[in-house]
């Protein structure tokens, strides 16, 4: 029989093996993109012979451009990010199992399972030509995130303070963790679109159609996962509520945390309108950015200089 | 959707100010607004006349989300209309070339007739609303989409109107009970208490509970040392309506009593002391509430005798659980427990202006009209007893006595009758936001060139594209229906 104490050792090491990993992963996956961006043009043969089949489902044949060697390195990429991710989720679960209770109760579990959680969206999104693009760049946010919270926010396995002692918080964190995974991974994207849609449109003479379906499935990508991540995080302000009511008496109090999951809900929902809006489609990426820093800062920010009913986050 | 889309906006960043600022009647520390008049005196005053300090009830946020809700109506009600008129009407006829639509196929079959009643076939068994007619086939499927849409955007003005009441006829109360005492409901009871303005508070629900037991525990050891691990407070309450009974309230778990709950929200110690006059009369006796100002319970306190003679009295402690020597010989607690207490006490006289009817706070003592007490060398008179010590003033005073210790809880109690109305809106707003991003509503239609080809079209009037899948699904049944043919592609125009 493994002892707590072993498993959360257990888990920190697994967590170090994941950070080593993900580096890995990370150089992998630039020299993948570096190899890719040197293929020659795509010729239309790929793009025209299918005219019929939706721009994603062409990016999502999988049949990686460029050279051969680009397309090794792209698979091996793709291993180590598998593994990196599973040694990341065991450490989760070791982490869980050391806690004896679902391993999300401070800011350093928080941060601990929330890159878990990205690196599953990433790993099982990642048949998507689209998302191989930015691979490069969510891994370095998961190393960031990671690495934050080993080093500034870490702390030992610990029982709950009472008031977290709640079913809700299991739902209502775990909803939180999700669609911030996928914000994140949206956020990736987003900006990898807007980007080149600037570069696109100084060049537009030279633009090639491999180029302009890459933009449109980027842009395809993250508006899907946005129209995901926004009903997840919706219940999860509604389960916060539901939890606030059954702690505090009242389900909306303005406390800061409150007033900044409803800023990112209101900057997410602007951003869904503008896509619906012909003229603001384009732009209305910046809006998932302001939503997506309205949510971090909910993470760090308010965690960490705003007092509130929400201080418990344990650094 | 322009307007939506500003105004949204507009919310979001007016939004900001209410998380960085304090807040009135909002934020865990009711000083906090004071303080920040005391340290910004210039900028305070104007922030005010902003409604900075109380942003989210504050007329221009008010603005705001009204014209949110009112554009939402003004588009949000015809389409509601049109939504009526497009689900009793055939689905519409298809456009003219309908090799302009993606996804498009041309497919080359064996007799266009048949395989135009295969293709309706398939539509119907995937639920499509199918017309045919004039060797044309037009199917539409997703309406439900926009029911969800309708939906969502409804039940925004109907979380409003749950919100508005509990803002009308909610209310909010705070009470500190010591163990062993009794909480009766009623307005009078309360330590504080917010109504709302056409909130019930001459009949609020008759009930009454006594905190018969209140019990902490705390980690013993480790890093964590001295933090909360659990809390709870037994009553035993009897309701007019809902009999007599006991309950174990604890963080997360309120008592709840026909809708008013008493949710446990703090706790603290409440030392019994005992003060006799220079008389010898005991002119005070009871535990008195204590207020913790930090994590190990070090509690301050006033007991005031106005009764006492020769002359009124007014002690003021402080109350250390588990009382450690510190830095500078000075006490500290160490523990939130009680495993050391102690009462120390400095005492005043003269007079404590109870009388005067000006209301005072129980928990502070306005010294100004009150002198010191000293012993005879001069010197401040101050005492630390331990459970069961007397100490005697001087100058014939009288005596203290420190007989036990008692806990307080505090508890909040809160009464929302619109959170119903909340709870029901949020559901709605989730079902129809789910149905309205998860569904895609699209047209889809099937036509016939010649005797043996026909072209498939559809159209997404939703953001995500209609899946090929789908299309290539209808070629199929279409093409299975009768011999089999090679289909052949085109390009779009
Ligand atoms: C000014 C008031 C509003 C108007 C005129 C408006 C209008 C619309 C319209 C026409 C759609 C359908 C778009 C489509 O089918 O793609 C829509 C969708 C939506 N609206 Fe609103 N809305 C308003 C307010 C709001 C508010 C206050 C919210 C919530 C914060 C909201 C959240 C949404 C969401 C999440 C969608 C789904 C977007 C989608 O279908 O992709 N709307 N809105």
């Amino acid at each position: 029989m493994i002892s707590a104490a072993d498993l959360a050792r257990l888990s920190d090491a697994l967590v170090t093996a994941a950070l080593a990993a993900f580096g890995i992963a990370l150089v992998a996956f630039a020299v993948s993109s570096a190899l890719a961006r040197h293929r020659p043009a795509l010729k239309p043969t790929g793009a025209a012979a299918h005219p019929e089949l939706p721009l994603t489902a062409q990016h999502s044949l999988g049949a990686p451009t460029g050279s051969p060697h680009a397309a090794r390195v792209e698979r091996t990429a793709t291993v180590i990010l598998a593994f990196a991710t599973g040694v990341l989720v065991a450490a989760v679960v070791c982490r869980g199992f050391a806690a004896q209770r679902v391993p999300w109760g401070n800011m350093y579990e928080f941060g601990l399972t929330g890159s878990a959680t990205v690196a599953v969206v990433l790993v099982s999104s990642l048949r998507r030509r689209a998302v191989m693009q930015v691979a490069a760049w969510v891994v370095a946010l998961i190393l960031i995130l990671l690495g934050v919270s080993v080093t500034s926010l870490y702390t030992p396995v610990d029982e709950l303070v009472p008031v977290l002692k709640s079913r809700w918080l299991v739902v209502h964190v775990a909803a939180a963790i999700v669609a911030g995974a996928l914000f994140c991974v949206g956020a990736v994207t987003t900006v990898a679109q807007l980007v080149r849609d600037s570069n696109w449109r100084r060049r537009s003479a030279e633009v090639d159609a491999s180029d302009a379906h890459a933009q449109d499935s980027l842009a395809e990508f993250a508006s899907t996962v946005h129209l995901v991540a926004f009903p997840i995080w919706t219940f999860a302000v509604i389960a916060g509520a539901v939890w606030a009511e059954n702690a505090w008496g009242r389900y909306w109090g303005w406390d800061p945390k409150e007033t900044w999951a409803f800023i990112t809900w209101v900057f997410y929902a602007a951003h869904l309108h503008a896509l619906s809006t012909a003229k603001w489609r384009r732009r209305s990426g910046y809006l998932a950015l302001a939503g997506f820093a309205a949510f971090l800062f909910n993470f760090f920010g308010v965690n960490m200089w705003i007092p509130g009913l929400h201080s418990y986050a344990g650094v | 959707m322009r307007t939506a889309v500003v105004l949204l906006i507009l919310l979001a960043l007016c939004a900001i100010p209410g998380s960085l600022l304090p807040q009135r009647g909002v934020a865990s520390d009711p000083a906090a607004v004071p303080q920040y008049f005391r340290d910004h005196p210039d900028l305070a005053p104007w922030l005010d006349r902003l409604w900075l300090f109380e942003v989210y009830s504050a007329p221009w946020f008010a603005a705001i989300y009204v014209l949110l809700l009112v554009s939402m109506i003004g588009c949000v009600l015809p389409r509601c209309l049109e939504l009526w008129h497009e689900y009793r009407a055939a689905p519409p006829a298809a456009p003219r070339r309908l090799s302009r639509e993606t996804p498009y196929r041309t497919v080359q079959v064996a007799d266009a007739d048949l395989a135009l009643n295969a293709a309706s076939d398939a539509l119907r068994a995937r639920r499509f609303r199918v017309a045919a007619g004039d060797g044309e086939i037009r199917a539409e499927k997703g309406h439900i989409r926009e029911l969800g849409n309708l939906g969502f955007h409804l039940s925004l003005l109907v979380l409003l109107v749950g919100v508005a009441g509990g803002r009308l006829f909610g209310y909010e109360g705070r009470v500190a009970v010591v163990e062993g005492a009794t909480f009766t409901n009623v307005a009078s009871s309360y330590d504080a208490l917010t109504p709302a303005p056409w909130a019930a508070i001459a009949d609020l629900e008759p009930l009454d509970f006594t905190l018969e037991k209140f019990d902490a525990s705390f980690e013993t050891a480790g890093p964590r040392f001295g933090e909360p691990r659990d809390f709870e407070a037994s009553v035993a309450y009897r309701s007019a309506r809902s009999g007599e009974g006991t309950f174990a309230i604890r963080p997360n778990q309120p008592l709840n009593v026909n809708g008013t709950k008493f949710f446990l929200t703090g706790h603290g110690y409440a030392p019994e002391l005992t003060v006799r006059d220079g008389e010898g009369n005991v002119a005070m006796s009871g535990p008195t509430i204590f207020l913790p100002m930090d994590q190990n319970f070090t509690s301050d306190g006033v007991i005031k005798v106005p009764d006492a003679r020769p002359e009124s009295l007014a002690l003021q402690g402080l109350f250390l659980p588990t009382a450690v020597r510190g830095a500078e010989g000075l006490d500290t607690s160490a523990y939130p427990n009680a495993v050391n207490p102690r009462v120390q006490l400095t005492a005043f006289t003269g007079d404590l202006g109870l009388d005067d009817g000006a209301s005072q706070s129980v928990f502070s003592l306005d010294v100004d009209d009150l002198e010191k007490v000293r012993d005879s060398d001069g010197d401040v008179w101050r005492v630390s007893l331990a459970p069961g010590q007397t100490a005697e003033l001087p100058h014939g005073l009288g005596s203290v006595t420190f007989e036990g210790l008692s806990r307080f809880a505090n508890f909040q109690v809160a009464r929302d009758p619109g959170k119903g109305v909340a709870l029901v809106a949020a559901v709605l707003l989730l079902s129809g936001l789910t149905l309205s991003l998860g569904v895609a509503r699209r047209r889809l239609w099937v036509r016939r060139i010649d005797a043996v080809t026909i072209e498939v079209a559809a159209r997404s009037l939703a953001r995500r594209p209609v899946p090929a899948e789908e299309l290539d699904a209808i070629v199929a049944a279409a093409t299975s229906s009768v011999i089999p043919a090679t289909p052949s592609t085109k390009d779009p125009v």
